[in-house]
């Protein structure tokens, strides 16, 4: 056999997305002997998580760090083919007939630049880890300058070293609402309240479920310390039960009112109070993005709570309902960067045709097992309270990009003959602009069915369900380059020099790494 | 016209056929009308199309004529549902009614000579078509090629937004006293001696005199649920919609190939560029067209076939970034003619079917010639082309086994 050859035989893994769960992923996918294409529409791996902690604790460039070393171990495999920079704009199925995974079409090149390079990449297994972007209900105002996503905040004051203001409040839900006040802190804003939306009885009863669990977790709770004592070093307090309802301002925010609420969100009369701020930074937890495994027809499992109820359904190797495509990261669950880390070695390892019963991987598994309990926990400590619409107005907002507001919604849906979610869609136009829903989809979705009731019926035949995460064009795409011919299929070959030996696996996880 | 005092009628598609039929039930009086559909209303066929209501692409013949009458219905009919109540002509405003003219551009000789041919025809048969020189094209799309051999001008072509258009049509004939009743899907018939006296659906038994099967794409499959077989099956079409422009586009632009892509049969893929911008600012980009059943599998290289077309017409719009794709299933018949009549097989099934990509334009036409048919009334175009029992409908399936029949 020659090197060419047996390079051709062995599996080829795409991983989508180099965050925490992708470069665990890549990373266990090389160690079980395959190829690895590893893309991420960035610059750099490390994807949401990273972009923020790796700074700080001690900048892009500490070398030193587990996380620089796992980076360095995967983007310098022989093996592994890293794609910075790169977008999947579309998966395209197989024939029904032969269920496996997609082809996956990629773009390469500065997204505002011209003349991306098109690919096509033929994976054995795909491991899908894009992660989830920030969660901001609306509210009347929360359209105005000066108030930010809470993701957005931390990567202005991190990234762009901005001191949001001087009097600013923090309002959400989450346990992510610390580190960005202490980002805030750090930067030298004036934080005046960390204000946490939901009663301090559901917070710790959540928490409290099942406790010995919380011993698998050391570190979390640690961490929380942590944070307690950042604030009130800082004297800034931290109010349970209380949120912002509304924004207000001439030409941008000038003042906050916040109120206090009951378990299900809904306003307690007489408890508004207005405050003054010049900025408002507001989180209500995370949102999956769910594009990518719906064009890969991956079976979505639907959580109680809230309009980010849906995530994707994987099985205990973290298969999806589609063979050869599995998941990781928040997009089968809200956990944090270490339950994604963990599901990604899984993942990879696996999707790589690594053995199932390599030892290694029992205590990979007993580590995702308690990932996604904390997940469970995370859900029930801070869930979105049902009554939230309460706040808006008929003249809020929804979807920024095409202005469409509350009322337009409310129209819509007593309007019996339109009152099918596309046709909604398409009247209103929530949702038909540049962000394609990204931000008010599962909102708008959440706002019709209360205001409607669930759609009848299942979709017809051919036709999919009206999900508010569906976006066949997964990324925009130019015309001119969507006209030219891809290059050839990417099977991801690459120098035949490796020397791995493919019939013992490595243990597919961090702990045996030395350092490069 | 007949007394029908107290008929039952049952419209299956709330789909725009199923809402202009249901509308003109309603409005006729005598008819009690119950629209059902196993989705929401308007939300399948409906809203995965372009919203045409054209002549142009038409040669002379039955289809043109059903063409030209349902584009006199056309502004008719919205001025009448505006007139109803403030909401209504807030609901019509959405339709985005559109006169905006076509224009079909020939790229070759060849294909300049056969579009000229084809005008002619057009002429004779009563369609404004106007030959544009290259001053006044380039005045009219300043934007497109200038590398063309021929173009014509077509003032009766029109757009609107199509479920929003089957939304307003649905919701006159609602205020006129049809009901609707969405999540509710046809399973199969009752009969007495020989005759349609019900439905069978997932919410019970529906009694009805009169039953049309407006199911679009589905109507093939429901019309042999109901056990009188029909040849409609899907055929596939694929648009992109780019992000908002500044207007670029005026007219709603069209390769000739067009019209040759829409007259085929072939099973594989045929593409030819179709572009027009919409009111939201974006354009889109049309058309493919190909059977593969139902299969809603998104197709990069149908897509990639779909812009190389466009950017012939528009080079410019290269840079310009496609937001969003989607397709729909058009039903489609093998003689290329609608369905609409009686069964002569099953008395009380009526069929409103087979427009393949012309439905949102022919809806009122067709409307109008099965309210007529079913008053025994003197239609006002000849409804012999689109009778149920000719070979091409009744071909096929008519005579392979139903896997569904009731």
């Amino acid at each position: 056999m020659t090197a060419a050859s047996r390079e051709d035989a062995r599996r080829h893994v795409v991983v989508v997305g180099a965050g925490p769960a992708g470069l665990a992923a890549a990373a266990a996918a090389l160690a079980a002997g395959a190829r690895v294409t590893l893309v991420d529409a960035a610059e750099r791996p490390g994807g949401q998580y990273h972009r923020t902690l790796a700074e700080e604790f001690g900048g892009p460039h500490d070398g030193g760090s587990p996380f620089a070393r796992l980076r360095r171990r995967v983007l310098g495999h022989p093996r592994c083919t890293w794609r910075a920079e790169t977008s999947v704009w579309a998966l395209e199925r197989p024939d029904p007939e032969q269920p496996g995974p997609p082809l996956v079409h990629t773009l390469t090149g500065p997204a505002d630049g011209n003349g991306r390079r098109r690919r096509v990449l033929t994976p054995d297994a795909l491991v899908l880890a894009p992660g989830a972007h920030d969660r901001v209900l609306p509210f009347p105002g929360w359209d105005l300058p000066g108030v930010y996503a809470a993701g957005a905040a931390q990567a202005l004051v991190k990234g762009e070293r901005l001191v949001i203001g001087d009097a600013v409040l923090l309002a959400g839900t989450g346990p992510f609402l610390l580190p960005v006040a202490a980002s805030l802190l750090a930067a030298g804003a004036g934080l005046r309240e960390v204000l946490e939306a939901n009663p301090a009885a559901t917070v710790a009863r959540g928490w409290a479920r099942r406790p010995w669990e919380l011993t698998a977790q050391p570190g979390k709770a640690a961490e929380l310390a942590r944070y307690a004592t950042l604030l009130a070093r800082h004297r800034v307090p931290y109010r349970t039960g209380r949120t912002v309802i509304e924004a207000r301002g001439e030409g941008r925010v000038e003042e906050a009112v916040t109120a206090r609420l009951r378990p299900d969100w809904s306003v307690v009369p007489g408890t508004e109070r207005t405050v003054a701020v010049d900025a408002l930074c507001v989180g209500h937890g995370f949102s999956p993005q769910l594009e990518l495994p719906l064009a890969a027809g991956c079976t979505l499992l639907r959580t109680p709570a809230g309009p980010a109820g849906e995530f994707v359904a994987v099985d205990g190797d973290q298969l999806t309902s589609v063979p050869g495509v599995y998941a990781a990261g928040e997009i089968t669950g809200i956990a944090g960067a270490p339950a994604a880390r963990t599901e990604g070695a899984l993942a990879g390892w696996l999707a790589a045709g690594g053995e199932p019963a390599a030892p290694a991987l029992r205590r990979v598994r007993r580590n995702r097992d308690r990932g996604r309990a904390f997940a469970a926990r995370l859900a029930a400590a801070h869930p979105v309270g049902a009554a939230w619409p309460g706040w808006l107005r008929s003249e809020t907002v929804i979807c920024r990009c095409e202005e469409t507001d509350y009322g337009a919604l409310c129209r819509a849906a007593a309007d019996e003959a339109g009152a099918a979610p596309r046709v909604t869609k398409l009247a209103t136009r929530a949702g038909l602009g540049p962000c394609q829903a990204r931000i008010c989809g599962p909102i708008v979705a959440e706002l019709t069915t209360r205001l409607r009731g669930a759609p009848p019926g299942g979709p017809a035949e051919g036709l999919p369900s009206a999900a508010p995460h569906r976006r066949p064009l997964a990324q925009p795409i130019r015309l001119g380059e969507l006209a030219r011919t891809p290059d050839a299929p990417d099977t991801g070959t690459t120098d035949p020099s490796d020397p791995t030996d493919p019939s013992h696996p490595s243990e597919p996880t961090d702990s045996k790494e030395s350092t490069a | 016209m007949r007394s029908m005092n107290g008929t039952r009628v049952v419209v299956i598609g709330a789909g725009i056929v199923g809402a202009a039929c249901a509308r003109e039930l309603a409005l006729t009086g005598g008819f009690q009308v119950t629209v059902v559909d196993r989705g929401g209303a308007a939300e399948a066929t409906t809203a995965h199309g372009e919203g045409n209501v054209l002549v142009s692409d038409k040669g002379p013949g039955p289809e043109l004529r059903l063409a030209q009458l349902s584009r006199r219905l056309w502004p008719e009919t919205l001025a009448a549902v505006a007139a109803r109540s403030p909401r209504a002509a807030d609901v019509v405003r959405a339709v985005e009614w559109d006169p905006k003219g076509g224009i079909v551009v020939a790229t070759t000789e060849a294909g300049a000579a056969e579009l000229t041919r084809f005008a002619a025809a057009q002429r004779a048969a009563g369609v404004r078509a106007e030959p544009l020189d290259a001053a006044a094209l380039a005045a009219a799309e300043p934007h497109l090629t200038r590398d063309h051999a021929a173009a014509l001008h077509y003032p009766e072509d029109a757009q609107v937004q199509p479920a929003a258009a089957a939304a307003a049509l649905l919701g006159d004939a609602l205020a006129h006293g049809a009901t609707l009743r969405t999540g509710c899907e046809v399973r199969g018939a009752r009969t007495r001696g020989g005759r349609l006296t019900a439905v069978r659906t997932t919410e019970g038994d529906l009694a009805a005199d009169l039953v049309i099967n407006a199911a679009g794409p589905w109507s093939g499959r429901l019309a042999a649920r109901l056990g009188a077989p029909v040849d409609v099956r899907p055929r596939r079409g694929d648009i992109l919609v780019t992000a908002p422009l500044p207007p670029t586009v005026f007219h709603k632009v069209y390769d000739a190939d067009y019209v040759g892509a829409v007259g085929s049969s072939a099973e594989d893929l045929q593409t030819s560029a179709v572009v027009e911008a919409t009111r939201g600012g974006s354009v889109l980009l049309g058309s493919s067209r190909r059977r593969t059943g139902f299969d809603d599998r998104l197709r990069p290289d149908v897509l990639s076939a779909l812009a190389a077309k466009a950017l012939r017409l528009f080079p410019g719009l290269a840079g310009v970034a496609v937001m969003r794709a989607y397709g729909g299933f058009r039903p489609y018949v093998p003689d290329h003619l609608p369905v609409i009549g009686a069964d002569p097989r099953l008395p009380g099934l009526w069929h409103a079917s087979g427009h393949e990509g012309a439905g949102i334009g022919l809806s009122l036409g067709t409307a109008r010639l099965l309210r007529d048919l079913v008053c025994g009334a003197e239609p006002e175009i000849d409804p012999a082309p689109f009778r149920v029992d000719r070979p091409a409908v009744l071909g096929a399936s008519a005579t392979a086994p139903s896997e569904e029949s009731a």
